[in-house]
């Protein structure tokens, strides 16, 4: 009896194992915790599970990712590390560095991801070669939103160069309007600070200084002359501006308060929240001069053990890649599919300009990543850059002493 | 086997205790001291590289801005906290009626959290939303109160909300000093027509030694590892203008992934830390064998 039950279960083992070979898994890190965000990671979760894959959720919030950040750390050094993380830019290849990564290249080729991603955006994808991220979309970050009424109330239009900013912004002040909404917080600073390099400098010039940190283009006059502007543009920016959020600024514009803003296109989804329609109350442009620059988010994927675990890293590396989700995300977070051929009916205006303007620059070869949200540089170089920019822009330190901080801080920062 | 255990009881229940202290308190500064060696970057590395990290530190101008800042606020919150503690609790010891209400008002600021603390301050002090505006409000439109968003003076805020935390405490510290100084000297003192003033600078305030000393360390220990204020009422800004060196610490070791540079300000804070307390040690230790 006991040899004959021992047998039975045994079997049973054998055929358990065979026929249920390896159920997806997959343990997910984000911070993708707020409304609309949750909304979104949600979307990939009903996927992930009628495709028939168990998810264990582990988002962690706080701080911009930074909480997230050590969780991760303590779980890859106690060897433990979840099958997909939220992490994006440069911070893939320093994980990779630490030999953590997997990859995920047998996916990435029968889906052709190589066809349908923009060359650039690929490339942070890949670690030496083989592929070790999925993109999950593309944000813009040099985007100008305005007030449709306060300009034509004004009689002004979208700016296409610095100098008519400029001469907008004089003509709004004497009117009693703010010109800039901004929030005197450092990355916001940054944000402009990347458009203003790449408008007055050129996408070649943006290259230079902020990705390949070229000390003879950090130092050069073009970069002065960035830092003039920046010196400029903190006249038209109200007194009350320091550590005001993001979204307080944008809500500046939507009332009429202030009459332009430079941020990510996040902030459509504050205007869109607030039942305003894109090219009728509020305007969207590129700013001043040539070039996209981009954020991407995406999931790195970590070395895991088991054909369970395995199995569930490559199938949400091949859902998030496909056609739908990268739709329906993106229709809930504001930003655009990062693959180029999903159609897209559903987005608004600004949307398809962001998307238009993504194939030409890319083909134009001024698809450029941004330094101020960590997609051109590492941590510690981004960080060291944006030090001094707030520093300028929140004293009255001259642009001929900012640019040979920002050297220094730059030959500091390895 | 009752004997041992009577003699070796004290040794037995301490020992867990003394172990965790010296793994998770001096094992971990050990530790850091290490990693500040190295060029750990987004996880520690232990491979030597010599005092980099350190050159570096002292090299960025933002760490300067933060050690500066930490002097101006140490300084300023330690002696404005203790010169307001003790006249607060001079005036309460003129033995007045509802003595204990108002000392409780004056020492409930303490059971607030720092974080509470400076978004209240971040509020008032908001040109826009506080006193500036209200002044204005009042008719008085040239009136400007604009600290907190001036580099040059946002520091001063958090010595501001830090004092108002802090003081209350400082006084309950310095009653408790008072009350317990010898009321016979005191009353002699008064007999032979000392005015109060002269018995409270040549009698009181100087056999409260211990006491200053005492609040001393409490307050230098707050103001260098002074984080939450700062965080919650200017952000470290505007720009790095209010950057404190733990705060500095987070965002190298927390936001911008530099372990190497994170531990080697660390251990700088440690070396303020015993440069004060060292002193203080000794001093008791000496006092004790005398």
């Amino acid at each position: 009896m006991k040899r004959f039950a021992f047998a039975t279960v045994s079997t049973l083992a054998v055929v358990a194992g065979s026929s249920v070979v390896a159920e997806p898994q997959a343990e997910v890190l984000h911070w993708w915790t707020s409304g609309g965000e949750a909304k979104s990671v949600a979307v990939l979760q009903e996927e992930f599970a009628s495709n028939g894959g168990t998810w264990t959720d582990m988002p962690v919030a706080g701080g911009g990712g930074d909480a997230a950040m050590t969780a991760l750390r303590a779980r890859v050094l106690s060897g433990n590390a979840p099958t997909a993380v939220q992490l994006k830019g440069p911070a893939i290849q320093e994980w990779y560095e630490e030999g953590v990564l997997a990859d995920i290249s047998n996916v990435a080729e029968a889906e052709g991801w190589a066809d349908v991603l923009p060359a650039s955006i690929a490339g942070h994808m890949m670690c030496e070669g083989t592929w070790c991220a999925a993109p999950v979309n593309v944000h813009r970050i040099d985007w100008i939103w305005a007030n449709a009424d306060v300009l034509a109330a004004n009689d002004i239009e979208m700016p296409t160069t610095w100098d008519e900013f400029n001469a907008a912004a004089e003509k709004l002040q004497a009117a009693g309007v703010i010109p800039l909404a901004h929030g005197g917080q450092a990355w916001q600073d940054a944000t402009v600070f990347e458009a203003v390099v790449m408008g007055i400098g050129g996408p070649e010039f943006y290259q230079k200084a902020l990705v390949d940190l070229d000390p003879e283009a950090l130092t050069s006059d073009t970069m002065v002359q960035v830092f003039d502007q920046m010196r400029t543009m903190r006249g038209y920016v109200d007194e009350n501006f320091s550590g005001r959020d993001w979204n307080l600024a944008t809500a500046m514009v939507m009332n009429g308060e202030a009459a332009f803003q430079i941020m990510g296109d996040w902030a459509k989804g504050e205007f869109l929240a607030a039942g305003k329609k894109p090219g009728e109350d509020f305007l969207c442009a590129s700013t001043p001069g040539d070039g996209y620059l981009y954020n991407v988010d995406s999931f790195a994927m970590f070395e895991v053990e088991g054909d369970d675990n395995r199995a569930g890293q490559e199938l949400l590396a091949k859902l998030i890649v496909a056609p739908n989700f990268q739709e329906v995300f993106n229709l809930n977070k504001g930003s655009i599919p990062a693959r180029t051929d999903v159609a897209l009916d559903a987005f608004d205006i600004c949307a398809k300009i962001s998307a238009e303007d993504m194939g030409t620059t890319s083909a134009g070869g001024s698809l450029l990543p941004s330094y101020a949200h960590g997609m051109a540089l590492r941590g510690s170089q981004s960080g060291a850059i944006t030090d001094v920019v707030t520093a300028h822009f929140n004293s009255d330190m001259s642009s001929a002493d900012a640019v040979q901080q920002l050297a220094d801080a730059v030959a500091n920062s390895y | 086997m009752s004997e041992w255990l009577e003699n070796h009881l004290p040794k037995v229940v301490l020992a867990p205790s003394f172990i965790a202290v010296l793994i998770f308190v001096y094992g971990f500064i050990g530790w850091t001291a290490w990693v500040s060696l190295t060029r750990s970057k987004l996880l520690p590395k232990y491979e030597i590289h010599g005092f980099i990290q350190y050159e570096r530190l002292f090299d960025s101008p933002r760490w300067d801005t933060a050690i500066n800042n930490l002097y101006i606020f140490g300084a300023l919150f330690i002696v404005i906290a203790m010169v307001l503690g003790l006249l607060l609790a001079i005036l309460l010891d003129q033995k007045i009626r509802v003595e204990g209400v108002i000392r409780t008002i004056y020492l409930y600021p303490m059971a607030l959290s720092m974080i509470v603390t400076g978004t209240a301050w971040k509020w008032i002090l908001n040109p826009g939303l506080g006193i500036e505006s209200m002044v204005q409000g009042w008719g008085f439109p040239n009136f400007e109160f604009d600290w907190l968003v001036n580099p040059d003076y946002a520091i001063y805020t958090i010595v501001i909300a830090a004092i108002w935390q802090s003081s209350g405490f400082v006084m309950a510290l310095f009653l408790a000093g008072l009350r317990s100084v010898d009321g016979e000297i005191i009353k002699a003192a008064q007999v032979d027509g000392i005015p109060t003033w002269r018995i409270y600078t040549a009698i009181i305030i100087p056999s409260m030694a211990p006491i200053f000393l005492s609040a001393f360390i409490v307050l230098a220990h707050l103001a260098i590892k002074s984080f939450d204020l700062v965080i919650a009422l200017t952000g470290g800004g505007p720009g790095y203008a209010t950057d404190l060196p733990a705060t500095y610490m987070y965002a190298m070791a927390f936001s911008r992934g530099d372990i190497g540079q994170a531990a080697s300000s660390a251990m700088i804070m440690m070396l303020v830390v015993f440069a004060i307390v060292v002193p203080y040690l000794y001093s008791e230790l000496r006092a004790k064998n005398d």
